[in-house]
């Protein structure tokens, strides 16, 4: 059935501009603080104040916007978006309208091995509303989130699946995230979804009538809703009903969107140039300079990292899913590592440790990129076993130590001596002859016995490199 | 000494030189005030604060500033820690300021003495003062008219003697008419010299900070201080000038320009008069005095009351009974709002005084979808004109001067049921307003009727000091020294 329809998906992203104080007030934008803690008249809406725009949420905009392919505009103005609800204190919203700081722009990403590209339509600022909370008979109001800088980021309307929609929000986060724009904390609110879904019969150019979804927090929940919703207006137009326009929040727990209002009942909002503000002007040599600065995307270095370093696609994935752990990464092989080595080794061992350790953050990992260089430049060079390393790292985590201490420590230099381990093959060889007996009548999975035997010998510090070359020749 | 007609430029070093107290003098005015204020009704509250403040000067306690001893009046919409500030509305009525307006703060740094808060037009809206909530501040020079609006309870402060100096806000005309009406100097200066922090915002496009005095001088000292550099506003700007009493501007040769479409029909025989005569003065003085033309003066009031109305719209939504001033949410059948729009609509009706509405309604409508570009973008768009009018003018003449208003003042109720009557009162202040200029008003004479009649200069944006100069050397041509006699 629903191949007869095109699916037709477009995302409104409200990302938190990572700024210390308010858009346009030098409240604090501090998460978790007392209700009402992070509020100044300005953000109170108290008369006779006056909104001051904060260059560094114009910073990070204009960076954000670059990251994301951008024309910035040297130009654009604020408004005022007008309607009453008591988080609003000023009755107004300050946005960006028809001029916002940048239009256009795109965003890349690699779904199922193809990489595949999102147009965006524009950028603007904007500031946050406060919160409300509903108490039967009251209200409390909230307005620490009051005039926190917001960068709407809106796609056309060219997504097709409610998964690529999902990856194309997930590859907007990383991307702010990694640019240090926004941190992206779904959670906390610091980065929010609306989806606009509509379908449409199967190749016709007329787009059918869009349904905005809010409130979904997590990327998994984008997914679902957005499919929840497709399947929702498919069922609406087989049974001839009419699929109308209007906002449903969507319900995680019961996995179903409902409705919130109707676009009937929504707003004139009245939209202005705000008098308050001058139009926000770019310095060209400024944003030439920031041009110029921009980090690597994360696009940029998955592509690195699998066409250049050999990666496979997932590793690459899975050190990219955060900006500290793909920095550290950087660092470790910046020191020399092997790069598929160091992949290996942070997305397995690191990442395990690092997961199991409740104390350890992405601000404070107990272990430095060059103590996990000098453990992989021993695993590289053959110094060390696999099995040793894990245990070396394990010691490593939280100490000060460097892999060559700790193997002294412990005993645990490698064998590399051929008289020495020619000694303990003899032995192993003379003490199982029935085996070798075995073994030379055919039987060469015995191969792995006395390896076996030989590395329990030597408490694991033979060199399996060594102990095969002898082994083969004695056998 | 006669301590109420004392220059607000002389206190200072009187006051330091300890020949005068603070304290004497802050007690000569406030007697004035405490006489004379119920009859003309110009003050709404004294300064509790004032006298300790008096005190603390005379002990030395004070940093000797430019305005050290100088009682000042402030129009009721400017913040003052402390005390309440009601923009004359019911909505405000007991809202205490927790913060202080950035400009007041200067003229505290100074060494002034904030001595009480004056009566004006509800939320500054109006030209005759008769939409305060708090009842008509009335002009002292006859009781039965008004002062004319919004800063009337400032003119009438500094006209019958409250204070040497007052401030008040201009949006249309709101420091220049009063002051014309009741006798007094008014200084508005270019929009964005003063910050607008603190002040309670009715156009923020058009609203600018200025003041009263006896004398263009006096009525410059404290402005001087009040222009200043504050980040806490994104529209104030640098001035251009270091000091705005600093300037100097010989009649000789200065080019004086007499804009025609400002010597309009209705223009009282009286007035026009008066302004042939000074210009007669001027050119013996050695002016060249030039014929002007302004010739989208007439789209002044349309344009000026749709963007005023849309952006009063706008800055007036916050006044919602939500975190401060009235919420009276009892419906008229006496039981609590059901819902949200009934809480706004309850508070807000009752808030409001009927002209504050008037604008609030004709704002939002002209700001609507479907009448937004033939109302809103087509004022922006006239408003482009008339700012481009004086650029024009000003190739042509240094200055501009011409009557501020038609008339000299009306009476109280005159124009009250004729809200249009009232708006075109305004026709000769609103387009310095909407190109951003300063301007001020300055007393030509007596009528007929023996009411003050003004003369208003207009000067080229941040002329402001050069302006000053030129009015000073007016000033001594016209010699004025009425007094009401209250």
């Amino acid at each position: 059935m629903s191949d007869a329809f095109d699916v037709v998906i477009g995302l409104e992203i409200h990302a938190q501009l990572n700024t210390v104080s308010k858009c346009f007030s030098s409240a604090s934008t501090d998460f978790g603080r007392g209700h009402n803690e992070n509020v100044t008249a300005v953000c109170a809406g108290l008369p006779g104040t006056l909104p001051v725009l904060n260059k560094h949420a114009v910073e990070l905009a204009a960076k954000a916007a670059l990251i994301l392919n951008c024309d910035i505009q040297e130009t654009s103005y604020f408004v005022r978006k007008q309607y009453f609800y008591p988080d609003m204190p000023k009755g107004y919203q300050i946005s960006q309208m028809e001029t916002p700081i940048a239009l256009n722009g795109f965003v890349e990403f690699y779904l199922d091995g193809d990489k595949q590209r999102v147009h965006l339509e524009r950028a603007h600022m904007e500031e946050d509303a406060g919160k409300s909370t509903h108490y039967g008979e009251y209200s409390l109001i909230n307005l620490n989130r009051a005039g926190i800088p917001l960068l709407e980021i809106v796609s056309k309307p060219e997504m097709t699946s409610a998964r690529q929609a999902a990856a194309y929000a997930r590859s907007v986060r990383q991307a702010l995230r990694f640019a240090g724009v926004c941190d992206g904390n779904l959670e906390q609110g610091s980065l929010r979804c609306d989806c606009n879904v509509s379908i449409k019969p199967r190749g016709a150019s007329e787009l059918g009538t869009k349904v905005e979804l809010k409130n979904i927090n997590s990327f998994r929940f984008i997914e679902k809703a957005i499919d929840y919703e497709v399947q929702r207006q498919i069922q609406c137009q087989s049974l001839g009903e009419e699929i109308v326009q209007e906002t449903r929040l969507y319900d995680s727990v019961k996995n179903k969107t409902f409705s919130m209002r109707k676009k009937e009942e929504a707003n004139d909002y009245r939209y202005f140039p705000e008098p308050d503000l001058l139009p926000l002007v770019l310095d060209p040599s400024w944003l030439g300079e920031m041009r110029s600065q921009l980090p690597e995307t994360p696009i940029a270095m998955f592509e690195r990292f699998t066409e250049q370093w050999g990666i496979k696609a997932d590793d690459a994935e899975l050190l990219l899913s955060e900006r500290e752990l793909v920095e550290f990464f950087e660092k470790v092989v910046a020191l020399g590592a092997d790069p598929v080595l160091a992949c290996n080794w942070m997305t397995g061992e690191f990442l395990r440790l690092f997961n199991e350790d409740g104390t350890a953050t992405w601000d404070c990992v107990p272990l430095t990129a060059e103590q996990f260089s000098g453990l992989l430049e021993l695993v590289h060079s053959k110094k060390i076993s696999g099995k040793m390393a894990k245990e070396v790292l394990e010691e490593m985590w939280g100490s000060a130590k460097q892999a060559t201490e700790i193997m002294k420590d412990r005993g645990l230099v490698q064998i590399t001596d051929d008289t020495v381990l020619i000694k303990i093959v003899d032995q192993v060889l003379q003490d199982h002859p029935d085996k070798v007996d075995e073994y030379r009548s055919g039987k060469e999975k015995l191969f792995g016995f006395f390896v076996g035997q030989i590395m329990k010998a030597s408490r694991g510090q033979a060199s399996p490199e060594i102990v095969n070359r002898i082994l083969r020749d004695k056998l | 000494m006669d301590l109420l007609n004392l220059s607000a430029c002389d206190i200072p070093n009187l006051v330091k030189q300890k020949r005068v107290s603070a304290t004497e003098l802050l007690q000569a005015f406030w007697k004035r005030g405490t006489d004379l204020n119920p009859k003309v009704n110009a003050l709404l509250a004294f300064n509790d604060d004032a006298e300790q403040r008096a005190k603390n000067i005379d002990k030395g306690l004070v940093k000797p500033g430019r305005l050290l001893g100088v009682p000042v009046v402030l129009k009721d919409n400017f913040c003052l820690r402390g005390m309440k500030t009601t923009a004359a509305s019911r909505i405000l009525e007991n809202f205490v300021a927790p913060y202080t307006a950035h400009c007041v703060q200067r003229l505290i740094d100074e060494g002034a003495i904030i001595i009480a808060k004056s009566n004006l037009d509800e939320f500054a809206m109006g030209s005759s003062n008769e939409n305060s909530y708090f009842g008509a501040s009335k002009n002292p020079w006859d009781l039965e008219r008004v002062p004319g609006g919004s800063s009337g309870g400032s003119a009438v402060a500094v006209s019958t003697r409250f204070a040497p100096v007052a401030l008040g806000s201009d949006t249309g005309g709101s420091i220049r008419q009063p002051a014309s009406f009741c006798g007094v100097v008014g200084i508005k200066p270019t929009y964005g010299s003063v910050s607008r922090y603190g002040m309670i915002a009715f156009a923020s496009s058009l609203d600018q900070a200025g003041t009263f005095g006896k004398t263009v001088r006096e009525a410059a000292l404290p402005l001087g201080a009040m222009i200043h550099r504050d980040p806490r506003d994104g529209t104030n700007v640098d001035v251009p000038y270091s000091e705005l009493l600093g300037g100097s501007q010989s009649l000789k040769k200065c080019r004086v320009g007499i804009a025609k479409e400002y010597m309009v029909a209705g223009l009282s025989s009286d007035l026009s008069r008066s302004i042939e005569s000074i210009i007669k003065k001027l050119e013996a003085e050695g002016c060249e005095v030039v014929e002007i033309s302004l010739p989208h003066t007439t789209f002044a009031i349309p344009v000026y009351y749709l963007v005023a109305a849309s952006e009063a719209s706008s800055n007036l939504s916050r006044y919602d009974g939500v975190r401060y001033g009235l919420r009276d949410i009892e419906t008229p059948d006496g039981r609590p709002a059901a819902d949200l729009a009934e809480f706004y609509k309850m508070t807000r009706s009752r808030g409001f005084g009927e002209e504050v509405k008037r604008r609030i309604l004709l704002g939002t409508f002209s700001l609507s979808a479907g009448h937004y570009d033939a109302f809103y973008t087509k004022a922006c768009q006239v408003r482009r004109l008339i700012s481009q009018d004086f650029t024009q003018a000003f190739t042509h003449c240094d200055f501009v001067i011409g009557p501020v208003s038609t008339d000299s003042a009306f009476k109280l109720g005159e124009k009250t049921s004729d809200p249009i009557a009232m708006y075109n009162n305004d026709i000769l202040t609103t387009p310095v307003n909407l190109a951003g200029l300063p301007a001020l008003s300055l007393p030509l004479g007596l009528d007929s009727q023996g009411l003050p009649m003004g003369l208003q200069v207009i000067a080229p944006a941040f002329a402001d000091d050069r302006m000053i100069a030129f009015a000073e050397a007016l000033e001594a041509l016209i010699d004025f020294t009425e007094v009401p006699n209250v």
